[in-house]
């Protein structure tokens, strides 16, 4: 019965989720301390790999990137009611159709083909977001399940397709023929000496766009209006003339191009071919973004940030601290997602009992 | 303990001599605006059934809740047995011997009885020794107050009747003396219902003092001895039942609103603007809830559906406005046939000049997570800027000026939609659907839940609207509201139109027979037909009209 007390808004966005972090850092620490290691020198490493130097930087950037288009793609569905777990296959699955233009333009300036590779890629991801959009529109099949079902299927039919179709004869490992360089994803380096070795590309701007773009459709197009009436009420949408079926099946498509956005980063920008399993679990970090990020673009980058840095830092850390294993670098990054994501609310009525005089004080001049 | 029947008065009598099982002492509560419970005083008698009645949302749950502990009072004094008591929760109240058996059972479906029985009066980690004594004490239960269940059968293949007696047994087990009954009869057929009071009957003999709440007149009338009347909120009067008639309570329960007329014009009823053929409507489960309505509403005319809620209307506002697609016919607007099938039916509709007030504005009408503005626009976005984008200063400003006319509080754009009253988001949705000059309004139950003055402006506007030359069509449950508003009022009943009346010579009683189901061509018909599923309220509106009602097994 009792009703969530409204927070200040900046406690709601920015304290919440800081105090969060920052308390998963403090258990990640103990763990740290457990294994006979010193947590404070841990912080620098992982600080100092993610931020300090310009290639770590690069690196950071280039993560945030896959976590800003895939955090984004279940953000925008969750804005129409819609919980989208497929970033992972839907980004696969635009991996081909990246691959398949830029194989098609290869030789052809980057000007003309990351252009091509963008609307492939998300012409690719849309097609394979929209298949769980259609049956849940108009089968009534839970998006959930068929979304994660999907990625089942697309790591089945792309292990296939690279393996068997693409992959060229004189090649050992399972992948596609390489892009030449000219065609490939520009990567920022050629432009600022400071990302030097980073894979850190113009896809990075492609996801800032992305999130004014995200930002604007949500809250300033009448798609948007109807996409939030649908996800608080369906009921209303409906008197409301909307058709829920079109918006859900429209909502996923843009989902699954914005998750398409993932292989522009790294099978145009870095790998220059499709490799198999590249999208190496960022969509699924994707859920755990839009989650922490409230589904608001803006949240949406700064928890990108986050776990790009702590990708990067985490991988720095496991280099430079022995004692510290990849496993413990995961395990600080569930913290992270347990803290922010699952038990994001644990810290709210503690914050609700110092904040609720002052909302009922500012109640007044609202 | 008093064993042998007594007549009323001597109960009360007895009672009298004892302090009362409870008394509450100005008791106040609010929900954010909403002032739930205003200085209740009730002295409830040991050993007496005590009734308590009222309108939807007069308070009477909230009342009880706070006696049971679910909510706790922003002030006042409750008193058990004479001491005073602050009950912090439903474990506490049980201590106190307060049991509650709720509208909805708070039943394990896949438990057994006595699985539910004990769940949460268990008295050691082992099952064993809690189940056996519980056997015992509910055979004693049930040979004291005949309420035989099988100890041993799963809730879920119980029928409702017997659910409602392992809620009963619940709380006796439990050791309640005073048992509060939540709309008791709202789930049971005729006959479980007298079963049920047969059982309250003994109860009370056995000296427990039982809370009736409802608002069905006729079981206060069979079964109580006094009985108290709740008016949004306020303890109206509490009367010994024996001394008072179902229209004195009806009077006290409606209030001043029995005599609500509305100052209007004749109607200049121009060309016909919405016309309904032959409209079928199935719901859900495939039983057709609307059989073949046809009728016409002609421009500068208000024609109100009156009928017993639960006769089709829902499912006639729905299907006409677009809401639900198993539906045969045709609505046809302004000469213009237009589909309402699809789920964007309701943008066809609109478009061709139909604006709807929903029945229930929190479910259809609004979206209670969008701020104000964006529910002043919602179903007509696309109205709103050029091209892909949504022009949020225009719908602003056009929101603003709604504010401003019809007085929505608080004047804001800006606030989220939950946030305003009842009555000030039914204001939001008028304003909506009003201000975009339709040819058709359609309008479902435009006052519940609203208070007096914006009811008084509601009428008005709709007035006004006609004055327009615009049609309407009134569904309200509210029968003086109906007839009220109403140029010519159609009587549904199983989803026919079985009559016709004029609001300004058909009587009460006319209508109510109409809205029972006694018509010409279908014979006579006694209030037993009533579909099950009829509320309460409006039961009891066709109970109060002189039909030979089946009387409760004294």
């Amino acid at each position: 019965m009792s009703a969530r007390v409204p927070l200040p808004r900046w406690v709601d966005v920015a304290l919440l989720p800081l105090l969060n972090v920052v308390l998963a850092f403090l258990i990640g620490g103990i763990v740290v301390v457990m294994v006979g290691q010193n947590p404070l020198e841990a912080v620098g490493i992982m600080l100092y790999g993610a931020f300090g130097y310009g290639s770590g930087f690069g690196y950071t950037l280039y993560y945030t990137t896959d976590f800003i288009f895939a955090g984004l793609a279940v953000s925008l569905a969750y804005h129409a009611g819609l919980f989208n777990i497929g970033p992972e296959g839907q980004a696969y699955v635009a991996g081909l159709g990246v691959i398949l233009v830029a194989l098609a333009l290869n030789g052809q300036p980057w000007f003309l083909t990351v252009p091509a590779m963008v609307l492939a890629g998300g012409l690719f991801g849309a097609a394979w977001a929209f298949i769980p959009g259609y049956l849940q529109a108009k089968r009534g099949s839970h998006i959930v399940i068929t979304t994660i079902l999907f990625n089942f299927i697309a790591v089945s039919m792309m292990g296939y397709i690279i393996s068997k179709i693409l992959k060229p004869a004189n090649v050992g490992s399972d992948e596609s023929a390489p892009i030449d360089a000219i065609s490939r994803v520009p990567q920022l380096r050629l432009f600022w000496e400071l990302f030097k070795n980073s894979p850190v590309n113009i896809s990075f701007f492609l996801a800032l766009i992305a999130l004014a773009a995200v930002y604007w459709l949500i809250w300033h197009t009448k798609f948007g209006f109807a996409m939030r009436a649908l996800g608080h009420n369906p009921t209303a949408a409906r008197y409301a003339g909307i058709s829920n079926a079109k918006v859900i099946m429209i909502t996923m498509a843009l989902a699954g191009a914005l998750a398409g956005m993932v292989a522009v980063n790294n099978v145009g920008g870095v790998q220059g071919r499709l490799i198999l399993n590249f999208v190496s679990g960022a969509g699924f970090v994707g859920v755990a973004v839009a989650f922490m990020g409230k589904g608001h673009p803006i949240g949406v980058a700064l928890s990108a940030l986050l776990f790009g840095a702590l990708y990067q830092g985490g991988q720095e850390l496991a280099f430079s601290m022995p004692g510290i294993t990849r496993e413990m670098i995961v395990t600080i990054q569930a913290l992270v997602i347990l803290f922010t994501g699952a038990m994001g609310d644990m810290l709210r009525p503690p914050l609700e009992r110092i904040f609720r005089p002052r909302v009922s004080a500012s109640a007044g001049d609202v | 303990m008093a064993t042998i029947a007594q007549t009323p008065e001597q109960r009360l009598a007895t009672a009298a001599a004892l302090p009362a099982a409870i008394e509450l002492d100005g008791i106040n509560k609010h929900f954010g605006p909403v002032h739930a419970n205003r200085d209740i005083h009730l002295t409830v008698r040991r050993g007496t059934v005590h009734g308590i009645v009222g309108e939807n949302g007069a308070g009477k749950s909230t009342l009880m809740s706070i006696l049971y502990g679910f909510y706790t009072a922003d002030s006042g004094t409750i008193r058990v047995d004479g001491k005073a008591v602050t009950i912090t929760d439903s474990r506490h109240a049980l201590a106190l011997g307060i049991g509650m058996v709720h509208q909805h059972f708070m039943l394990v479906d896949n438990f057994t009885v006595i699985e539910n029985i004990v769940l949460g009066a268990e008295d050691s980690a082992l099952l064993g020794r809690t189940l056996s004594k519980a056997r015992a004490q509910l055979k004693q239960l049930a040979t004291d107050y005949g309420l035989e269940v099988d100890p041993d059968a799963l809730i879920e293949d119980l029928s409702v009747g017997q659910q409602q007696r392992v809620e009963i047994l619940k709380a006796l087990y439990r050791g309640a003396d005073i048992l509060i009954l939540d709309e008791p009869t709202g789930v049971l057929t005729p006959a479980e219902a007298d079963h049920l009071f047969r059982i309250l009957r003994k109860l009370r003999d056995e000296g427990k003092t039982i809370i009736l709440i409802t608002h069905k007149l006729r079981e206060i009338m069979a079964i109580t001895d006094e009985v108290s009347v709740m008016r949004q909120g306020a303890m109206v009067k509490t009367l010994i039942t024996e001394q008072t008639s179902p229209g004195e309570l009806a009077e006290l329960m409606v209030g001043r609103r029995v005599l609500l007329r509305v100052e209007k014009g004749p109607a200049n009823p121009g060309k016909v603007m919405l016309a309904v053929e032959n409209l079928v409507v199935v719901d859900d489960l495939k039983v057709p809830r609307v059989k073949n309505v046809s009728f016409q509403v002609r421009a500068g005319e208000i024609v109100g559906i009156a009928g017993v809620a639960g006769n089709g209307q829902s499912e006639l506002l729905e299907a006409i406005s677009g809401m639900r697609d198993q539906s045969l016919g045709q609505v046809i607007i302004n000469g213009q046939p237009v589909s309402a099938f699809g789920d964007d039916g309701a943008a066809r509709l609109r478009e061709a000049g139909l604006a709807h007030v929903p029945e229930d504005r929190l479910r259809m009408g609004l979206v209670t997570n969008f701020l104000e503005w964006e529910n002043s626009i919602l179903g007509y976005q696309n109205d709103y800027g050029q091209g892909l984008g949504l022009d949020v200063a225009k719908a602003k400003a056009e929101a603003r000026e709604r504010i401003a006319q019809y007085d929505i509080r608080p004047a804001n754009t800006d606030l989220k939609s939950a946030n305003f009253s009842g009555g000030n988001q039914q204001k939001i949705v008028l304003a909506r659907e009003m201000e975009r000059n339709p040819d058709v309004l359609i309008v479902g139950q435009p006052t519940r839940g609203v208070d007096i003055g914006a009811i008084e402006f509601i009428h008005n506007q709709i007035i006004k609207m006609r004055d327009a030359g615009k049609a309407i069509l009134l569904v309200s449950v509210e029968l003086d509201e109906i007839r009220a508003l109403s140029d010519r009022i159609l009587v549904l009943f199983d989803g026919q139109i079985v009559g016709e009346a004029d609001p300004a010579t058909a009587d009460e009683g006319e209508l109510g027979l109409l809205m029972a189901g006694v018509h010409d061509n279908a014979g006579s018909t006694d209030a037993a037909r009533l579909p099950e599923h009829v509320t309460p309220v409006e039961k009891t509106l066709t109970e109060m009209s002189p039909l030979p009602n089946k009387d409760v097994q004294q």
